[in-house]
């Protein structure tokens, strides 16, 4: 897999997290990954998106998310930015915790952490930078198993 | 890539069948409207078919908590029929599988509302 990067900006409306979600799953595809782990990336990439338009911008048409991919030999690394006041990591709940399992919301952050295999969520005034990481494995990633 | 639902009567439970995916926005709003609707019949009973899901987000996780609150609050049962195993993955992570009543066998099921 080659170095290469890709940048979309999007408005802040529902259709972006379908397409985002859209994009990602191309792109992970693209970079060989099995359909699981395509699915995986998609819901990761979603949920950020979710909390970037929903929670950050709060659908302000005045506000963008940006989503950035990068492929490298070792890693598929996505970043999902908002122009919000920067979400609040301590504040969100353990959604697996007894007194919140059935609460209708709270799982996205939890979500994205299980599918990813690194995640580093950036609040700042200006917005929330949220990078996901997958690390790619298999021929895709340009390495070869020594023959016997 | 939006949801489509369709209700039956089978012995008196209201068999809920879903196809697509149930997500934040169109998906989750159907469920809802859906599952409303069937509680403002008084029909209390209801087993939701998921067979046919092939996508859920955290949305529509909520949404399926969401019901079953509502509907155990007005002293009525729902349950799950045919979990395809990317939703079972989802609710086993989450920790809602066991909270969750859920059932591979639609007559089965049926009876177990008795």
């Amino acid at each position: 897999m080659t170095a290469q990067r890709l940048s979309y900006t999007f408005d802040s409306t529902l259709e972006t997290v379908d397409t985002a979600e859209q994009a990602a799953s191309k792109i992970a595809t693209e970079a060989g990954f099995d359909e699981d782990v395509v699915m995986q990336i998609g819901m990761a990439v979603r949920e950020a998106a979710i909390n970037a338009v929903l929670h950050g911008n709060a659908y302000d048409p005045g506000k963008k998310v940006t989503l950035d991919f990068e492929r490298t030999g070792q890693d598929l690394v996505i970043t999902i930015r908002d122009q919000g006041h920067g979400l609040d990591v301590s504040k969100i709940p353990d959604p697996l915790a007894p007194e919140n399992l059935m609460k209708t919301s709270g799982r996205g952050i939890f979500l994205i952490r299980s599918f990813m295999d690194e995640v580093e969520i950036n609040p700042s005034q200006t917005g929330t930078e949220v990078k996901l990481i997958k690390h790619v494995h298999g021929p895709t990633a340009g390495a070869k198993e020594a023959s016997p | 890539m939006s949801m489509k639902i369709s209700t039956r009567q089978v012995d008196g439970v209201t068999v809920v069948d879903c196809s697509g995916r149930i997500t934040l926005g169109e998906g989750s709003v159907q469920l809802r409207e859906s599952i409303d609707g069937l509680l403002a019949k008084g029909q209390k009973k209801i087993l939701l078919n998921l067979g046919d899901v092939n996508y859920i987000d955290s949305s529509g996780i909520g949404e399926l908590v969401r019901a079953f609150t509502t509907v155990r609050k007005q002293s009525g049962d729902l349950k799950l029929l045919n979990l395809t195993k990317k939703v079972h993955d989802l609710l086993q992570i989450t920790k809602l599988y066991t909270v969750f009543d859920v059932k591979d066998d639609e007559a089965a099921a049926v009876k177990s509302f008795q």
